[in-house]
């Protein structure tokens, strides 16, 4: 069944130290309300894994400590230059790197998905990246007459997947709309949990409009609102990226005590967003 | 309007000319110039050239979340796209991931993203990196996020097509896995390339200024490029256009 949480840290405490945990881009759906609880809260030795990259909630989440692993495409913020906290972390050596490709995360995402336990992919023969990846094996294409190699992706199981979506409805389904890769991370992982913007008013899925872009309430374990809850980084659809404030964090998060200083700021006594 | 043309707009002008007959370009995360090119083929299109840009609700076609471009990549349906690399060498093989000896970088980059796969599968890879040093176009990259060649046994319909940096235009021959200098921007010079070039490349007894933007080109960018791009990159836009 699918709980309605009427705070964002409830939902949150679902969440274990050492979880496995599927996060999206900053042009998907971030959670940024439940990554400040999680900060908050002092969640420790994280694997989190960027479908296929991640953004600002994966340099907060690494700058406060809360990371062992990640596993990713990318650590971008985009226009704003480099991640801060994740490029210090790999300098100092105390976070681990897994470096894959996007299509490579979504395949393997996929493989869980059709519960399968691996899944055919292009491209990587000859980049470094699969050197470093036991769990990626190259094989031959066995339907082809000529030796043909290819890369298996091991499926990728997460424990949770955490999401920020525009919509929800009582009945517990969500509307994803087009982004429909937190689609395939609720599908591939063991439990999922959702803040979202506003509450549906009826069922998404009597919508004909909306049902297709709609995640039903059986792969959602938890829910709770969250009004603006992807702030400072936008929400597709909903309202843009607070360029003004991811400036005053890239400036404040140069440095480790700036990094502190702002996570004091907005995650242990928030200011309201603007 | 100002005719001094400024490089961002001279490189937006090259790389539209390449999308030419093009029916389909997508562009990754990170590349507002790539992006302003795109935009300014689709807008020069004389058919119906579709643009799908990361990080774009306006301009993006995809309805399949983020493995669409991906799925569609290996099924030939795009045209062309735009790497990057904070190391590139002579074989076009690129770096994305850091300097140094990997996993223990020196200098950490954002990371692969899609490049170790559409690569190898979308038949008009332009390589755009602006900064043209000895730093970024090195002998040997210090990690291979994708190979510039493949062995033939490898299903690689795809790869590199150009290298543009913000002195001049390299073709990428194929055949010899290696890069042939195809014209140099207005203000530099051939010496100041081999100068400034890592690698070691071909030089053609003839080399070609590269064309600037026409004053209608440079209307058009200024104009309705500049807006169109301001949705996804706001502060390329504003800082280059003052929109």
């Amino acid at each position: 069944m699918t709980k309605h949480f009427e705070k964002v840290e409830t939902l949150v405490s679902n969440i274990p130290d050492s979880s496995k945990i599927a996060l999206a881009p900053d042009y998907s759906g971030c959670p940024m309300e439940a990554i400040r609880k999680l900060i908050k809260r002092g969640v420790t030795s994280l694997h989190i894994i960027g479908v296929p990259s991640v953004g600002f909630q994966g340099d907060m989440l690494i700058g406060a400590g809360c990371v062992k692993t990640i596993e990713t495409a990318a650590v971008t913020i985009g226009e704003h230059g480099l991640a801060p906290r994740f490029t210090s972390a790999i300098k100092n050596g105390t976070i681990n790197i897994i470096d894959g490709t996007c299509p490579a995360i979504h395949a393997g995402l996929q493989a869980a998905q059709k519960g399968i336990p691996f899944m055919p992919v292009r491209g990587i023969i000859g980049s470094d990246l699969s050197k470093h990846r036991l769990d990626w094996i190259e094989a031959s294409n066995p339907f082809s007459e000529s030796e043909e190699p290819l890369i298996l992706v091991k499926a990728i199981t997460p424990d949770i997947t955490l999401i920020h979506v525009p919509l929800a409805d009582s009945n517990g389904n969500v509307w994803v709309g087009v982004r429909r890769e937190m689609m395939v991370m609720a599908h591939a992982s063991k439990k999922t949990l959702v803040t979202y913007e506003k509450l549906f008013d009826g069922n998404l899925l009597s919508e004909e409009s909306m049902a297709p872009g709609t995640i039903p309430s059986l792969y959602i374990d938890g829910l709770a609102l969250a009004e603006n809850g992807a702030w400072p980084v936008g929400l597709f659809g909903n309202y843009p990226p607070d360029e003004n404030h991811l400036e005053i964090y890239m400036d404040m998060a140069k440095t480790d005590e700036g990094f502190k200083e702002y996570i004091n700021e907005y995650v242990f006594e928030p200011k309201a967003a603007e | 309007m100002s005719e001094v043309i400024k490089h961002e707009e001279m490189l937006i002008s090259v790389i539209s000319e390449m999308l030419n007959g093009m029916s389909h370009v997508a562009v990754g995360a990170s590349s507002p110039i790539p992006g302003s090119a795109a935009l300014l083929a689709r807008a020069n299109s004389l058919t119906d050239l579709r643009v799908s840009m990361l990080g774009s609700e306006e301009h993006n076609i995809f309805t399949n979340g983020g493995t669409e471009l991906f799925d569609c990549a290996a099924q030939g349906r795009i045209d062309a796209f735009f790497l990057g690399g904070g190391q590139i060498d002579g074989g076009a093989n690129i770096n994305l991931v850091g300097i140094g000896d990997y996993p223990d970088t020196k200098v950490r980059f954002p990371g692969s993203f899609g490049s170790a796969y559409l690569y190898y599968l979308v038949p008009r890879v332009i390589l755009f990196r602006e900064e043209h040093t000895p730093r970024v176009l090195v002998p040997k990259v210090d990690f291979i996020s994708a190979p510039g060649s493949s062995p033939e046994n490898v299903n690689r319909p795809g790869g590199p097509y150009a290298l543009v940096t913000e002195r001049c235009v390299f073709k990428f021959d194929k055949k010899k896995a290696r890069f042939r200098l195809e014209s140099i921007h207005p203000g530099h010079s051939l010496e100041e390339i081999v100068e400034m070039t890592g690698f070691d490349f071909d030089k053609p007894s003839t080399i070609s200024e590269t064309k600037p933007p026409s004053s209608d080109t440079l209307k058009l960018i200024r104009g309705k490029i500049a807006d169109e791009i301001s949705e996804t990159y706001p502060a390329f836009s504003s800082k280059l256009f003052g929109a």
